[in-house]
């Protein structure tokens, strides 16, 4: 396959992602208001501070807009062109990626991501952010969903289709990181106890996001604690949106990929991904509270970038002389 | 019900589907009785039908002037044209026929050029075109084929016969939409589709892929064929990926080539793999900054040397220019009694040279009543329609002849056929052409029908995308149907 249509499956399936988890943050962050202001006076705009804190975007965000209120974060994540991680720059962006390969993704899929991108730009996307933004999360979620079955269900699995679930998975991988560091950024009310009430609401929005809250119960019974929750996200070795299990999965799709057997590895990026499935196989939370919840979060996303630009060097990059000699 | 043809007025002009007024041509009259029975609230569902298909699907084209690079449909009008069987054979044969001299020219002028020397074509006609290319001269290319791929525009005159307005021996496009079209109309009219037996246009991609098989370098069996594009923001861009995607080939953009030891290969995520055959979609100019433009930034340096080398294959060929070159077009003619000691079965539009004295002399005092092109120009662009043009933009035209006459030619207005459309929510008659796509390889093989484009803006004559134009679907239908 060409490096450069490589490159772009990956990236147009990493974009699908990151618009989809933009949406998660937001939709669940909402959620988490409604509860809050029906339980005492929390001032709501501050509410959603660690939202942009989570983007990383604060500076952009504060050029363009005078307050941090709801309105304006929500306008900021889902329909504004300036911000290049919006959902509709990201899926811009995934459907530029995709009509550059779109004589190797199916028509079907083509058609999807072509659906999606033409409702994030239409007038009825732009009412229903304005007078309905859940529902405008909701569609964006079910969209990239639908995105992703059509791939599995329409696409051979066979290369391309490896490039993509690896773009999808880290991606992942890293918005799950995120979002988890999320509780980190929000400050508990003055006269709140860390495992209180309002704790506890914070660390279910956070499963919420993740659509891990049912799966969590079902495995942790009585109260929702932080170390559990931060357990179940990071380590757990079968839930879908979980860190271990996107890691676990992308790397072995690297080695479905260059063909080399998942005891070894044929290039940088196999190495790498190896090293980060081996450490969270055996990472116990005990640990990673010891080391830092954040800190921890944030050495998995530098290694996840470290994993990316490996990745390019290993298939993307121009690679006519060495490939020749 | 929906009386969508009452106020129908064919005009002055040979209409498709009316024989005289409320009567329509036998092969019409099933299409008028399903428009007779249907009402406009079912019409308006086909349509919204037909343009979210095109939106969902993709098949735009992108406005360059708008800053937020907006995509558009290409605008589908939902009454097909329809060609009897009798009709189409005669079309058929003539563009075989025609084909056949193009390319025997080709071989000729880039070969003994018997053609110049026997004084049926003048040689400054051939050697002052901007697309002969002499760097060529007695090169062999493979299996003597040199356009793989043909589109030639037929118009219809006021008597209803056919006529050659050009033929595109470069990089003809709009194949996509006649498939898309087609599948469109099964979407929207599927029972009609069935009650009259129109021929499928779908193997198209089929074929193409046959013709770029059989010219692989060496007689390869298992060829590697790609199709090379100048990038997704190219206009026809939809096209090339339909193509590559409908015959399960790579579409590639210059920089993922590379030319070496006179090989062209493509980079791969498992390092590089050799390239056989080239269907390319960027004119000569632009394939190869080493031989060509300097600045093409869309082409691989080396490419022509591996061309030479007989190590890839290219459709077209280069230098093909030379055979649609509008002042040459109106030597085909002569051409195919030269060749093949045969009649024309398509005839040319008359037209004139700019660049013979006398006709010189006639363009320019005529010029109201003559169309006027440039001899390298395609797309609607760089020509001029003296009855409906300006007397400023008249004037700037003949300065541009004057200047250089070998550039322009001109001809009468033909008044094209009209046919049948949906505009201003009613029908009206717009005029039509007709480019069917001509594949050339083992032998000649051409899908029946082709794009008819429809000029949608009242009274006018151009056709082409990038002017207003818009397409319908083409019927040939099976023999023995009325």
């Amino acid at each position: 396959m060409l490096s450069r249509v490589a490159d772009s499956l990956y990236w147009m399936s990493r974009y699908i992602e990151r618009a989809e988890n933009n949406a998660r943050i937001v939709e669940v962050n909402l959620q988490m208001l409604l509860d809050l202001t029906n339980q005492q006076e929390a001032d709501p705009n501050q509410q959603w501070d660690p939202v942009i804190s989570s983007l990383e975007e604060n500076e952009l965000f504060s050029s363009l807009y005078p307050k941090p209120d709801g309105r304006a974060v929500i306008d900021f994540v889902s329909l504004q062109k300036k911000n290049p991680n919006s959902i509709v720059s990201c899926l811009t962006c995934a459907r530029e990626n995709a009509r550059t390969t779109s004589e190797l993704i199916s028509s079907e899929m083509w058609e999807q991501i072509n659906r999606l991108y033409l409702f994030v730009k239409s007038d009825t996307a732009k009412k229903l952010v304005r007078t309905s933004p859940y529902e405008f999360f909701k569609r964006v979620i079910t969209g990239s969903h639908l995105c992703q079955g059509t791939t599995d269900a329409t696409m051979t699995h066979a290369e391309g289709w490896d490039f993509i679930r690896i773009g999808k998975l880290l991606e992942r991988a890293d918005c799950t990181s995120r979002i988890l560091d999320i509780k980190y950024h929000i400050l508990l009310p003055s006269g709140e106890e860390v495992g209180g009430n309002i704790d506890t609401i914070q660390w279910m929005s956070v499963l919420r996001s993740c659509s891990a809250l049912e799966a969590y119960r079902k495995i942790y019974f009585g109260q929702v604690a932080p170390w559990k929750v931060a357990e179940f996200i990071i380590t757990h070795s079968a839930f879908p949106r979980s860190i271990r299990f996107a890691v676990d999965c992308f790397e072995s799709a690297l080695h479905h990929i260059s063909g080399s057997n998942e005891t070894k590895y044929a290039n940088e990026a196999e190495r790498l991904a190896g090293r980060l499935r081996s450490d969270l196989d055996y990472a116990t939370i005990g640990d990673i509270f010891k080391f830092g919840l954040h800190e921890y979060l944030e050495q998995i996303q530098d290694r996840l970038a470290e994993i990316n630009h490996a990745i390019h060097d290993a298939y993307c990059a121009n690679n006519a002389a060495e490939a020749f000699s | 019900m929906g009386d969508f043809f009452s106020e129908y007025q064919a005009g002055d002009f040979y209409d498709e589907m009316f024989a005289a007024p409320g009567e329509a041509r036998p092969h019409y009259s099933k299409l008028l009785a399903r428009f007779k029975e249907m009402d406009r609230e079912e019409f308006e569902r086909k349509r919204a039908l037909a343009a979210s298909t095109f939106l969902s699907q993709g098949v735009t084209f992108t406005v360059y002037n708008d800053e937020q690079g907006t995509e558009r449909i290409f605008p589908f009008d939902l009454l097909p044209r329809i060609i009897p069987a009798a009709e189409w054979e005669k079309i058929e044969r003539g563009l075989v026929q025609r084909i056949t001299a193009l390319n025997l020219f080709l071989h000729d002028i880039y070969h003994q050029q018997n053609i110049l020397r026997d004084g049926v074509i003048p040689k400054q006609i051939v050697w002052e075109a901007a697309h002969f290319r002499p760097e060529f001269m007695h090169f062999d290319v493979p299996r003597n084929v040199y356009i793989h791929i043909c589109g030639t525009d037929l118009v219809r005159d006021r008597d209803g016969n056919y006529l050659v307005l050009e033929d595109n021996a470069r990089c003809p496009s709009g194949v996509s939409y006649v498939i898309e079209n087609r599948q469109t109309m099964k979407r929207t009219f599927p029972n009609l589709l069935g009650q009259y037996r129109v021929r499928p246009v779908e193997d198209y991609s089929q074929e193409l892929l046959n013709v770029l098989r059989y010219i692989a370098p060496h007689g390869q069996r298992e060829p590697t064929i790609v199709l090379l594009t100048p990038g997704v923001y190219n206009s026809a861009y939809f096209e090339h990926s339909f193509l590559a995607r409908s015959m399960g080939i790579e579409i590639v953009e210059g920089r993922d080539l590379v030319a070496q030891g006179g090989k062209v290969f493509m980079r791969t995520t498992k390092g590089l793999a050799q390239v056989d055959v080239i269907y390319r979609r960027i004119n000569d100019d632009f394939l190869d900054p080493q031989v060509f433009r300097k600045d093409s930034g869309l082409g691989v340096p080396g490419l022509v040397e591996a061309y030479r080398d007989g190590n890839v294959s290219l459709a077209n060929s280069i230098g093909t220019g030379i055979a649609d070159d509008k002042a040459v077009y109106h030597f085909v003619p002569k051409m195919i009694r030269y060749y093949l000691n045969e009649d024309a079965l398509l005839p040319n539009v008359p037209t004139y040279l700019a660049s013979v004295k006398e006709e010189l002399t006639y363009i320019l005092e005529h010029i109201l009543e003559l169309v006027v092109k440039a001899v390298n120009e395609s797309g609607g662009y760089g020509m001029l329609v003296g009855p409906q043009a300006t007397k400023a933009e008249c004037e700037k035209f003949k300065e541009k002849i004057r200047k250089s006459p070998r550039n322009y030619i001109a001809q009468p207005v033909v008044p094209l056929s009209r046919a049948p459309s949906f505009c201003d929510d009613n029908m009206e008659g717009r005029h039509i052409d007709l480019r069917p796509f001509i594949l050339y390889g083992e032998k000649v093989t051409i899908v029946p029908g082709g794009l008819t484009r429809v000029a949608l803006r009242k009274g006018s004559l151009v056709v082409n995308s990038s002017q207003g134009g818009g397409s319908k679907d083409t019927w040939v239908l099976e023999n023995g149907v009325a």
